[in-house]
């Protein structure tokens, strides 16, 4: 698996700019026309984010993109929908969904990165085939299946269940990544730790994992990120108002009283963004922005 | 990073092959059991039983609802001489290629492209916005893009204008879906593609420069040839990823209007839960996970080319 690895992907920021600095009218000409073009590019992809953004402070918005101004510029969309009911409650299962289940795959992953990262077996190949190639499954097609198993299980309508496939489902992917992290570890302070008794789960416990952290965190951030953003999986396994996360009540509670609030619902949409948004920050700030792409080509 | 090796067995694979027992295989492999235990009930598990259940006429209410009996390829039948489901698959093609094949790919291409010759703050304020349309959450862009395309949305607002506005959600709804699908999905190539035109050495683009091949001509016989495994990849990736595409257009159209932006995952789920279908429901889910198995296979074969 090792030798598939794709050299190091640089971020998108410090790619070399404008080759053709300073040589003739036409390079100028060809620079000039690269930043309009990228710019109109920029906004088309701006206008769409920013109904969100207004509507969310517009206590009378609609459909169309407007500045809030005067009267209706406020904070009222927000007052509105911040209720246990609308927004703590979602917010809190969400939160109790994501972090349950990016704790268990991110233990499990590494438990199982070890001895993939560590030892030359007869079963590492395969494995890591198998799990190359449920990468690529798509999770939408066996919604129907896991929701027949969840019947025979009793486990419809349960967070611990659904916190069980939502960790499963983020495995393949995060036992790629944090084998990967590991691999960068050099195993030669384990070998000297190993002459002196230690076992593996002890090395792995005291030398490997401290130098892994920022890995590890990356793995854990991004297994969070894709979970609070996912809906169709608690779409399909809960049930009960209570127990469903921002991303499922988000699109109930809206559609259940007639005519939709915009506002309130644009007021929402950026409270429910806002966790995500700041933690992709962080995690872009410390990886120079191109974490997921080095894991996503490899896996 | 292929040096890493057993602790103490010296290097060449056959050799260390043959001094290790199977009890040690064995021994090390435990730490992989919690993986293995969840990846089979979670994931092997559903998997097997969608091969059993597409076989059957399982249902949650009416014939099946009872006794559960194997029907052979009855669901496959049913299914391929269904206009419902040829009307979904054809409109995954067509979302698959508009959003993904030519949407995403070219688009974020052309960004990466266009981003390497602007200047600083532009490439800054552009990647952070594309970017930014990729993070925010599934139904989020949905609702946003039902805004941005609604009868009286922002659109619709500036082609009114020009006397082009219309319904978009009810006359091209699988268009609709597929731009907002082009919206959300293009950060992804755009940054793989940054990578792969950033290891480019500059030489190469100079040295073409300087033997006269100018814009069209450079892309097109220098940079594409050098970033097409990339291109090939990244195909790959966001074709899987858009097969199952289920909250933005579930949020967007619900399919709708009619089965005008029913697309497979779509069609799947109202056969499955909304007409409790279930044994059709995963002879659909079957279609689908060979389509994703197949592209997963075309991918390994491509990665293991390298």
């Amino acid at each position: 698996m090792t030798t598939q690895t794709p050299a190091p992907l640089v971020a998108s920021g410090t790619s070399s700019s404008a080759s053709g600095h300073g040589r003739g009218p036409r390079t100028w000409v060809a620079t000039v026309l690269a930043n309009v073009v990228t710019s109109v590019i920029g906004l088309m992809f701006l206008v769409p984010l920013l109904w969100v953004l207004f509507a969310a402070f517009n206590s009378d918005a609609g459909l169309k993109l407007e500045l809030p101004s005067g009267s209706t510029f406020g904070l009222d969309n927000f007052r509105a929908v911040m209720t246990p009911e609308t927004t703590y409650r979602p917010m809190w299962n969400g939160l109790v969904l994501c972090v349950g289940s990016a704790a268990i795959a991110i233990v499990v992953a590494t438990l199982a990165a070890y001895p993939l990262s560590r030892f030359e077996t007869r079963y590492k190949r395969p494995f890591l085939l198998t799990i190359l190639f449920s990468t690529g499954l798509p999770i939408t097609a066996i919604m129907v299946p896991v929701y027949g198993l969840f019947v025979q299980l009793n486990l419809i309508d349960t967070l611990g269940g659904t916190i069980a496939f939502m960790a499963t489902t983020a495995l393949p992917f995060s036992i790629f990544l944090t084998k990967n992290f590991m691999d960068g570890v050099p195993i030669t302070l384990e070998e000297a730790a190993w002459t002196d008794g230690a076992s593996s789960m002890q090395t792995l416990r005291y030398i490997v994992l401290p130098l892994m952290w920022p890995g590890l965190s990356v793995v854990l951030i991004f297994t969070f990120i894709g979970m609070w953003g996912n809906f169709f999986v608690p779409f399909v396994l809960l049930l009960s108002p209570d127990r469903l996360p921002a991303s499922v009540s988000i699109f109930t509670f809206f559609g259940q009283y007639g005519s939709v609030q915009w506002g309130q619902l644009a007021a929402y949409s950026v409270l429910y963004t806002l966790p995500v948004v700041v933690l992709y920050v962080v995690l872009s700030r410390r990886l120079g922005g191109a974490f997921n792409f080095g894991g996503a080509l490899k896996g | 990073m292929a040096t890493v090796t057993r602790p103490g067995a010296p290097a060449g694979p056959d050799l260390r092959r043959r001094t290790h027992p199977v009890k040690v295989d064995i021994a090390r492999a435990l730490p992989l059991t919690p993986a293995i235990v969840l990846l089979l009930v979670f994931l092997a598990g559903p998997i097997l039983w969608c091969v059993y259940a597409a076989f059957t006429n399982i249902a949650l209410t009416g014939a099946g609802s009872g006794e559960t009996k194997f029907v052979g390829l009855d669901n496959f039948r049913a299914a391929f001489s269904s206009d419902a489901f040829a009307n979904s698959v054809v409109l995954t093609l067509v979302f698959t290629f508009l959003s993904a094949v030519v949407g995403q790919n070219l688009l974020g291409l052309a960004l990466a492209l266009l981003q390497k010759r602007s200047v600083k703050v532009v490439r800054t304020l552009v990647g952070i916005t594309v970017i930014g349309a990729w993070v925010i959450p599934e139904v989020v862009a949905g609702y946003v893009w039902y805004a941005f395309l609604a009868q009286d949305g922002t659109f619709n607002e500036i082609l009114g204008r020009f006397g082009l506005g219309q319904n978009w959600l009810y006359t091209l709804p699988i268009i609709a879906v597929s731009l907002a699908n082009v919206w959300r999905g293009t950060a992804f190539s755009m940054l793989v593609y940054n990578a792969a035109l950033s290891e480019i050495p500059a030489e190469i683009e100079e040295a073409a420069e300087m033997d006269g091949a100018t814009g069209w001509r450079r892309l097109r016989y220098v940079t594409v040839p050098m970033i097409k495994r990339t291109v090939t990849t990244n195909l790959m990736l966001i074709t899987l990823q858009t097969l199952s595409v289920f909250g933005l257009i579930y949020t967007m159209t619900k399919g709708g209007p009619g089965t005008k932006s029913q697309t497979l995952p779509l069609y799947m789920y109202e056969q499955a839960f909304s007409f409790s279908q279930i044994g059709y429901g995963t002879a659909i889910a079957l279609v689908l996970l060979a389509v994703g198995a197949v592209f997963s296979i075309l991918y390994m074969r491509l990665l293991r080319e390298d």
